[in-house]
């Protein structure tokens, strides 16, 4: 496949690694945060950290949107699937994630009608085909896709669809990553930047890092190759004593972003004056709403949804994983209580999620299978 | 096999309900039938727990299958599900060593459903039975109320009678011995995926179902006394199939990722939805584990046969790390390869 | 986040701000409504995600990119040679 093998080949991703090797400093110890959950997933799909050199220590950052989903927010997306005359639509990751009274799918099992989708355009199309019925949208996901839910409720506007609206709960990374900087205790040598954000952001948003934090930033693609490049960058970076934003992807990303999609963004969507994180607590424009222009296509405005507060049981450390201040296995309930099957935290529902990355990929004792398994 | 050697770990199931993830063929399937249907009939016979049971009837050893057919749409390109049917239970047999003989079907009918479509089902039964040399010996037939059973479930029956130039045994895989593949993955279960019509992707993508007796007989003849263990891979595909092999035989399976075969298409349409084709369900692929001294000629003998071009050595046993599948990069990275916990799910992020 | 992947425009549908697009074989619609002035020919390369188009290959950055990655190992090799050559020197004067 173009534009994808490429950055797969070993030879090429031997060079790289073996270029890392040299770059590194052997006395240091390096502490790169990847801020993706895609980044997570494919670092660990790879294996890359088998070809680090030991002193570089991967930190799993908070940019997984299934991930910092507060369960209130899920209830309040399945009490609307609930409704009778309702089709609730949303992507393959939300059917597994906990809601207190069970997943999508457990929904769909018991009777709501639920279905996944790939795009929020073929949700508009089945709004379109079903005129007896509502369809809800329940959007989730960061900048890279937000302007993809805009441009969908503005063809819903311009071809006057009224039975079709979308729950949003889009966020924005930024904030969470000035969260994760401004985390007492935490020590992160650099950032692996969010490269599918970047198409739509570019990459001066992160330009804060650097001045602010003197941190250097990398914006990187998501190939092995993407990866490591971007860390070499960061190792070279940090060896000359620098600190600014580099853009590894260049291939696909523009340093000023895309206008037309930030326009889009900028008609449908106003930054909601705060919204909760899960492990991150409340955190101010930070989250996305719909703008009143579009209120007809506004789930919040049209349906009453509880609104509930749910918080996560005691004992998960959801935050201080999704800080990047514990690793997976670290948590009391990895693995035993919480795993892919039986998820107690969203870390471990997403396939992007750090602890579910960590479970699924890395290599544990095969002893801790877990009881009732 | 004495129930005394077995050490399976008690399971435990305790879910309120039955949800689609226990139909699906992964972890909670397996919790299904070891925590809740198993010891509910106990016996030395079941409880190997392998895809065909097998003992002797008046000193013949015989093997036996059931199965279930649940397939939407009920025609898709490559098949439709009465050929899942036969073939179906005809590779559980071939995989189990034993050389289908009769089958017989159980059809539960949609009350609504248009004859035509029950004839059109009939008759590519008849060809594939014709076709996998056994016969459709009985059955039996009942209707549903409309709205039930999603037009057409089929059960089957198959028997067969075991093939003695094999002496498969899970707990006989050791170190060394290399993972064989029949052909390229993932085509059965994207071309479902895709006929559901909800991702709106074009593919020219068909179902791999048919008999995979052909191979096994093959296998039988070339180094049956070298083959450990065969499974065909569906529902969770690859990754399932290993990953239940490795725990009943407490070994490590490494496979060289860039040696899965994998059709273009297949690819591209995981690429594009974020699944992993080891996942992927299979009805005309089969897995062996052989002696590493067999194994060349073993692939030569597979790639002989009309269909099997596309056979491979994907990978081999190891002693470490004990009871898990591992996926290697050419680069030197390593994954480990999960059981799927529920059906597989496109992502977007 | 998120998953998103090239593929290649095949043709323009007649509706409006939709492509068919082949990723490896596999067709679908996207809409390219995101890209600049939403200007796209068969034979374009884009990035997909959710259905819609990101952004527009560039060649360029992608061929110079690759090209350096290349290079990097040939210094490599480059080097190697002449820390053999040092060797080889350092062990005929003793």
């Amino acid at each position: 496949m173009k534009y994808v093998d490429e950055y797969r080949d070993p030879v090429l991703i031997e060079n790289v690694t073996r270029e890392i090797a040299r770059s590194v400093d052997r006395g240091r110890h390096y502490r790169i945060m990847e801020v993706c959950g895609g980044h997570t997933h494919s670092i660990y799909r790879h294996g890359l950290r088998d070809v680090l050199p030991d002193n570089i220590e991967l930190v799993h950052g908070p940019g997984c949107p299934v991930c910092v989903l507060p369960t209130g927010r899920v209830d309040d997306g399945l009490s609307i699937a609930e409704r009778d005359d309702v089709i609730l639509t949303c992507f393959g990751d939300m059917m597994r994630v906990p809601g207190t009274r069970g997943t999508p799918l457990e929904f769909k099992a018991r009777g709501a009608d639920i279905r996944m989708v790939y795009s929020p355009l073929d949700a508009l199309k089945l709004a379109q085909s079903n005129p007896a019925r509502h369809v809800c949208f329940f959007a989730i996901g960061f900048e890279t896709t937000a302007p993809s839910t805009a441009l969908t409720i503005l063809r819903a506007r311009a071809l006057g669809v009224e039975n079709f609206s979308v729950f949003c709960n889009h966020v924005t990374i930024v904030p969470a990553m000035r969260a994760i900087l401004d985390s007492p205790g935490m020590r992160l040598d650099g950032f692996v930047g969010p490269g599918h954000v970047a198409t739509i952001t570019g990459c001066r948003p992160y330009e804060f890092v650097a001045r602010d934090y003197a941190k250097p930033v990398v914006v990187a693609g998501f190939e092995p190759l993407d990866i490591l490049q971007a860390i070499l960058m960061i190792v070279r970076q940090l060896r000359a004593g620098e600190a600014r934003v580099e853009n590894e992807y260049a291939r696909f990303v523009p340093w000023n972003g895309n206008r037309a999609a930030l326009a889009a963004l900028e008609t449908v969507f106003a930054l909601r004056p705060f919204f909760e994180w899960r492990g991150l607590g409340f955190i101010s424009q930070s989250a996305l709403e719909l703008r009143p222009d579009f209120a007809p296509w506004d789930a919040e405005r049209r349906f009453a949804v509880p609104g509930v507060r749910v918080t996560d049981p005691k004992a998960a450390q959801c935050g201080e994983v999704l800080k990047g201040v514990l690793k997976p296995a670290q948590c009391k309930l990895f693995g035993n209580q919480c795993n892919p099957e039986h998820p107690i935290g969203a870390l471990m529902v997403s396939s992007e999620g750090a602890c579910a990355a960590h479970y699924r990929y890395a290599q544990r004792a095969a002893e801790a299978e877990p009881a009732g398994v | 096999m004495a129930l005394a050697e077995r050490k399976r770990p008690r399971v435990a199931f305790s879910d309120e309900r039955i949800e689609m993830a226990h139909g699906a063929g992964g972890k909670a399937s397996r919790r299904l039938v070891e925590g809740l249907i198993a010891p509910a009939f106990a016996n030395p016979v079941l409880d190997t727990l392998s895809d065909a049971a097998t003992f002797s009837l008046g000193g013949v050893r015989i093997a036996t299958t059931a199965d279930g057919y649940v397939v939407r749409p009920l025609r898709f390109p490559g098949g439709s599900i009465g050929e899942l049917a036969v073939n179906g239970t005809v590779n559980d047999l071939a995989v189990s060593g034993a050389c289908a003989r009769a089958l017989m079907a159980t059809f539960v009918l949609e009350a609504g459903l248009e004859s035509a479509t029950l004839r059109a089902e009939v008759a590519a039964m008849a060809a594939a039975a014709e076709r996998a040399g056994v016969a459709i010996v009985g059955g039996d037939t009942k209707v549903v109320e409309h709205g039930l059973c999603d037009g057409m479930y089929i059960t089957t029956f198959g028997i067969g009678e075991i093939d003695v130039r094999f002496a498969l045994d899970p707990r006989s895989v050791r170190p060394g011995d290399r993972v064989l593949l029949s052909g390229p993955i993932g085509s059965h279960g994207i071309t479902i995926l895709l006929a559901r019509g909800e991702l709106d992707l074009e593919a020219d993508v068909r179902s791999d179902t048919r008999s995979v007796w052909p191979f096994v007989d093959t296998l039988g003849a070339a180094c049956g006394s070298g083959v450990r263990w065969m499974r065909d891979p569906t529902r969770g595909g690859v990754a399932t199939a290993l990953n239940e092999l490795v725990r009943e035989s407490d070994v490590a399976i490494v496979l060289d990722e860039s040696a899965v075969p994998l059709g273009t298409q297949v690819r591209g349409a995981c690429e594009l939805l974020g699944l992993d084709p080891l996942h992927i369900a299979n009805e005309g692929q089969f897995l062996a584990i052989v002696a590493a001294a067999d194994a060349p000629c073993a692939l030569a003998a597979l790639r002989a046969v009309p269909g099997g071009e596309g056979a491979a050595d994907i990978g081999e046993v190891r002693a470490e790390p004990a009871r898990m599948v591992v996926g290697a990069t050419a680069y030197g990275g390593t994954r480990a390869i999960d059981m799927l916990v529920g059906d597989p799910l496109p992502r977007i992020c | 986040m998120c998953l998103a992947i090239p593929g290649q425009v095949v043709e323009m549908s007649e509706q409006p701000m939709l492509a068919k697009v082949d990723v490896g074989g596999v067709r679908r619609n996207v809409n390219i409504g995101l890209l600049e002035d939403a200007s796209v020919a068969p034979g374009d390369w884009i990035l997909i995600h959710v259905g819609f188009a990101l952004s527009k290959i560039g060649e360029t950055e992608a061929r110079d990119q690759l090209r350096m990655l290349k290079a990097m190992g040939e210094d490599e090799l480059a080097m190697d040679e002449v820390r053999g050559y040092t060797f080889a020197d350092e062990a005929a004067v003793t």
